[in-house]
């Protein structure tokens, strides 16, 4: 389903960064030019069968969102490379793909043509979208009157309305009031179920062991350990003193 | 072959999400204005009145018809200037967008180009109303009017392809650009005939697309007839050298572009 073979990903820091042409004529006559190395993943490698849901645990900065970037398309690997097979549905950070002066119901549309839905498949689902996301008659009013918890519910709403084959979680299950967090994660287990491969990134240990088949431990770039749930959960907390 | 069926699976693939920016584009563009849309008519004629008082009464301008030679070159200068300004900060406004989940990067620039067609298009109405007014003549010519607009599009396409690109590597080009579109509004014969351009220089002012595209338009609405076969090459050349240069450069640097963003 998915094959990551010897992903390396190398970024260039240059220390402040140029971005003015001025700046970079100026530091190129003057040989400032340098950049400094730094590989945010080195040859990584792994694969996920098709229905597997796997963890993906490690410190701030340890290559996790970038990995996760490379798998579904938005960077290219300096090396190796990625297979996938079949769609990939990425929950999109909190209301990044929603336009403040659209209504919420033109931002369903707009937001599903991002993540790749096609038309019919829209306004066959709108009324199942609406419903998940109980926003009533909000739905008509333009977004930029929403609360947080409102745009959260809605971007939810619309990214698990599918099935994909394929679901990339960085964070978000704490979305919304207590009741909706419920439902959300109801809703997680059935997408789970169902034989969708998720990727599912999270710092709590609770989560991963609740929902993983297996995991990943990334450090520094690397992959530490990979394994059933329990034996890399185990080892994790012991490595940082974390019950 | 292989790799032109796959182009076409994907520009299928996303022909919605870029109908439902163009939508978006539109939609909010005149949200929170009383006039709303009716601003696409009224621009062009605001201007015209103007540009028209001015060049008429102060400059005396002996171009016949004068209202209507001005408004075909302000319509058409208007989009340029619109769609490529729009076009510009498409990739850097989506930021957010870009850096989070995988969407052909050529969208954001062609559907900027494309919702300012649409106000091409509504500007097309002002131009008949002074075509009206002047009493021109509209002859079969008038069909060859889309050609002439296709091949803006297309020009404009090209040019945001270039500017897009450049605005994520360097985003002085926004500033430069405005600066360089005014120029480029001055070195058109857009309120002055192309009678008082120096003879020497006529061959730098013949390089620029809009010219061509411009005095196309006039020739067929001013003149009621086809211009010259050699007019229609022009265009062609003038629409798709910067629209083929574009692809290139953009289809070369947009892997960098999240690492800019």
């Amino acid at each position: 389903m998915i094959q990551v073979n010897n992903v390396s990903m190398r970024f260039l820091i240059s220390h402040d960064r140029i971005t003015s042409l001025k700046e970079y004529i100026t530091n190129f006559i003057k040989r400032q030019l340098q950049y400094e190395e730094f590989w945010a993943l080195k040859n990584i490698s792994f694969s996920v069968a098709k229905g597997e849901v796997i963890g993906i645990i490690g410190k701030n900065g340890a290559g996790k969102s970038t990995l996760l970037k490379i798998i579904s398309g938005i960077l290219k690997p300096t090396e190796g490379s990625v297979k996938c097979d079949g769609n990939i549905v990425p929950m999109l950070e909190l209301g990044s793909g929603f336009d403040p002066d659209l209504t919420g119901r033109e931002n369903i549309f707009l937001n599903g043509a991002i993540l790749g839905y096609s038309k019919d498949f829209l306004e066959d689902k709108y009324n199942e979208i609406v419903g998940f996301s109980e926003l009533g008659r909000f739905i008509d009013v333009p977004i930029r009157n929403y609360s947080s918890g409102m745009l959260a519910r809605l971007a939810f709403s619309i990214a698990t309305v599918v099935n994909p084959e394929i679901l990339i979680v960085d964070e978000i299950l704490a979305v919304g009031d207590a009741a909706f967090q419920e439902k959300s994660k109801a809703r997680m287990m059935e997408l789970m179920s169902g034989g969708t491969t998720v990727l599912f990134v999270s710092h709590s240990l609770d989560q991963i062991r609740e929902l993983c088949n297996r995991v990943i431990w990334l450090e520094n770039g690397t992959i530490k350990l990979i394994g059933n749930t329990e034996e890399v959960c185990s080892e994790y907390s012991k490595a940082y003193k974390i019950d | 072959m292989n790799y032109l069926i796959n182009q076409y699976k994907n520009i299928k693939k996303y022909k919605f999400l870029l109908q439902q920016l163009i939508i978006r584009d539109f939609k909010t563009k005149y949200k929170r204005s009383v006039l709303g849309v009716l601003w696409s008519f009224l621009n062009p004629l605001l201007t015209l009145a103007v540009q028209f008082i001015v060049f008429s009464t102060i400059f005396k301008s002996d171009i016949p018809n004068f209202a209507m030679y001005l408004i075909i070159g302000i319509v058409f200068f208007n989009f340029f200037t619109e769609s490529t300004s729009m076009g510009l900060i498409s990739i850097v406004s989506n930021a957010s967008l870009i850096t989070k989940v995988y969407i052909p990067k050529y969208i954001f620039p062609v559907s900027k180009v494309l919702s300012s067609a649409i106000n091409l298009l509504l500007s097309m109405i002002p131009l008949f109303i002074v075509a009206l007014i002047t009493g021109v003549r509209f002859t079969l010519a008038i069909l060859l009017l889309p050609f002439s607009l296709l091949c803006t599009i297309i020009f404009c396409i090209g040019m945001s392809f270039i500017l897009s690109t450049a605005m994520v590597y360097f985003r002085d080009t926004q500033f430069l650009w405005g600066v360089i579109s005014m120029l480029w509004m001055y070195a058109t014969p857009i309120f002055y005939p192309e009678s008082i351009l120096p003879k020497n220089l006529l061959i730098l002012f013949k390089m620029n697309p809009m010219y061509h595209f411009i005095r196309f338009a006039r020739a067929i609405i001013l003149n009621g007839a086809s211009p010259e076969f050699k007019a229609y090459l022009f265009c062609i050349i003038a629409a798709f050298v910067p629209f083929i240069i574009g692809t290139v450069i953009f289809k070369k640097a947009q892997n960098g572009f999240v690492l800019h963003l």
